[in-house]
């Protein structure tokens, strides 16, 4: 109910101790724009913890779900590059 | 809508603490958690403690979603700073001002609107307690084969606790609750980051809210609810998973007809007709789905832990708690060489049939090896859990029983 609309109030909420996102992914071609889209909603953890059995398909159904549902603001070709980044650095399944 | 320029400040700080340090450590060195979960937990997971809380397993930090490391399981009863931790949402109320809070009952089903206070839930209603398990519906997904996307819990996205408050059936009374409600819809102050994500939100059939054991709770383990699980007040389900337990309850709206928000409509549903349930969600029901709503029968073995080494002739207690969805644990059994033969085990007090059943039983290997031990709970509607996983593409209801391997020398 109590949305955080604007940058300040996303700035605070990273600054809690508690949710500091001490979560770094590997080096590799897309991974600012993971960090960047990604990291607004939620911690870098929720990739790391699934993988590697994810497919190529399975984390296209994630990064769709996160854009068609959860209202993430991405454009496709952002969307296929964290796509790519995910499957080849945490995928495999 | 946040703006993307905003989003990508937020993704920017969100990094800002990032320390250039990969974990690497790997399954062995990380006995905190359970053999079987997809690799990467084993990367990122680690044990670090919430404000209010003892270092738990941190599956995720935003939303924080922490689990309890099997050796805090020691009684029937789960500590509150050791109990389990899960959001689906990062906004989260930071300071909530007790004083302050107010829970709003609405609706069409509503024949009286009302707001409370604490104060009032407190003083005007007759107070309850109710002993019941709070079970995540992903506990042990990790476990699930194949793996499935989502936080992968292992052995710990559930506790039992002591949940004090009033009956909701009480409030929908005092509110002139229609006989025309078909469910009782609750919303808690988390929410989403984004104003294109579905806030948490999540509603009941009318019969499960008047039902005498569906409290509002303001205490936990006769103490206030910490803030990680839901205070000032939570819904309290007994018998039905987590999902239902909304937190920092602060809506309540009956309703004519069946909700259709996106945490019931398309979130927490099962394969209907696939899991031994007795209870449904009638008004909910799809030829393909229906939601999770009582949690099937479980244990857990608490000790000896998993690669326990000892001696043999040497007598060690196997020990757990069992659980399920409100008929009451009837029987645990034990099986000490892989499943082949079982043995019933001494049962604990009876702390009512939402809750933890504690079981014991004394183990003397005759010569050295390894064993395989088990445990297998039954209910009092004789259900049993599984021998092998029932699928299902979120990884609910895994009740599959567990051998852990016990090294006699």
């Amino acid at each position: 109910m109590r949305h955080i609309v604007t940058s300040a109030a996303l700035l605070l909420f990273a600054a809690n101790a508690w949710a500091q996102a001490n979560v770094v992914l590997k080096a590799g071609v897309g991974r600012e724009t993971v960090e960047t889209y990604c990291a607004a909603c939620h911690s870098l953890d929720y990739a790391r913890q699934n993988a590697p059995f994810l497919s190529r398909q399975g984390w296209e159904s994630e990064v769709t779900k996160m854009i068609k549902v959860f209202g993430a603001p991405i454009e496709p070709a952002d969307a296929k590059v964290i796509v790519d980044y995910l499957t080849a650095n945490y995928g495999g399944g | 809508m946040i703006s993307r320029r905003a989003l990508v400040a937020g993704g920017a700080a969100a990094l800002a603490g990032a320390l250039p340090l990969s974990r690497t450590t790997r399954a062995a060195e990380k006995s905190f958690l359970p053999q079987g979960l997809p690799e990467g937990v084993y990367d990122t997971a680690t044990l670090e403690a919430l404000p209010g809380k003892k270092p738990l397993i941190k599956l995720t930090y935003r939303p924080p979603n922490y689990e309890t490391p099997l050796d805090h399981f020691t009684s029937e009863f789960t500590p509150n700073e050791s109990f389990f931790v899960r959001y689906h949402l990062a906004g989260i109320p930071e300071q909530i001002d007790a004083a302050q809070w107010k829970l709003k009952v609405t609706g069409d089903g509503i024949g009286k609107p009302l707001q409370l206070s604490l104060s009032e839930l407190r003083s005007d209603f007759e107070a309850v307690e109710i002993a019941a398990v709070c079970q995540c519906s992903g506990n042990r997904r990790g476990f699930s084969q194949p793996h499935v996307a989502g936080v992968q819990w292992g052995l710990g996205a559930v506790g039992n606790a002591r949940w004090k408050g009033v009956r909701l059936k009480h409030i929908l009374e005092r509110a002139n609750l229609r006989a025309e409600t078909v469910e009782i819809v609750a919303n808690g102050a988390d929410g989403p980051v984004l104003d294109g994500t579905p806030d948490f939100i999540k509603s009941i059939p009318a019969d499960k809210a008047l039902d005498d054991n569906t409290l509002i709770a303001y205490e936990m383990n006769g103490a206030p609810l910490p803030h990680f699980n839901g205070f000032p007040i939570r819904l309290v389900v007994p018998g039905w998973t987590a999902t239902y337990w909304m937190k920092h309850l602060d809506a309540i709206e009956a309703s004519t007809k069946p909700f259709g928000g996106f945490w019931i409509k398309s979130a927490y549903r099962i394969p209907t007709g696939k899991f031994p349930i007795v209870q449904h969600f009638q008004s909910q029901v799809a030829a393909a789905n229906e939601p999770i709503t009582e949690m099937v029968v479980n244990s857990m073995i608490t000790a000896p832990a998993e690669g326990h080494t000892m001696r043999a002739a040497a007598t060690a207690e196997i020990r757990g708690l069992a659980w399920d969805g409100g008929y009451g644990i009837r029987r645990v059994e034990i099986s000490v060489d892989g499943g082949g033969t079982w043995r019933e085990a001494e049962l604990g007090n009876d702390l009512g049939r939402f809750a933890f059943r504690a079981f014991r039983l004394p183990f003397t290997p005759p010569q050295a090896g390894k064993y395989q031990v088990m445990a297998r709970a039954s209910n009092a509607v004789g259900q049993t859990q599984a021998d092998k996983l029932i699928f299902n593409p979120a990884g609910y209801h895994n009740n599959v029983i567990r051998p852990l391997t016990v090294n006699v020398l």
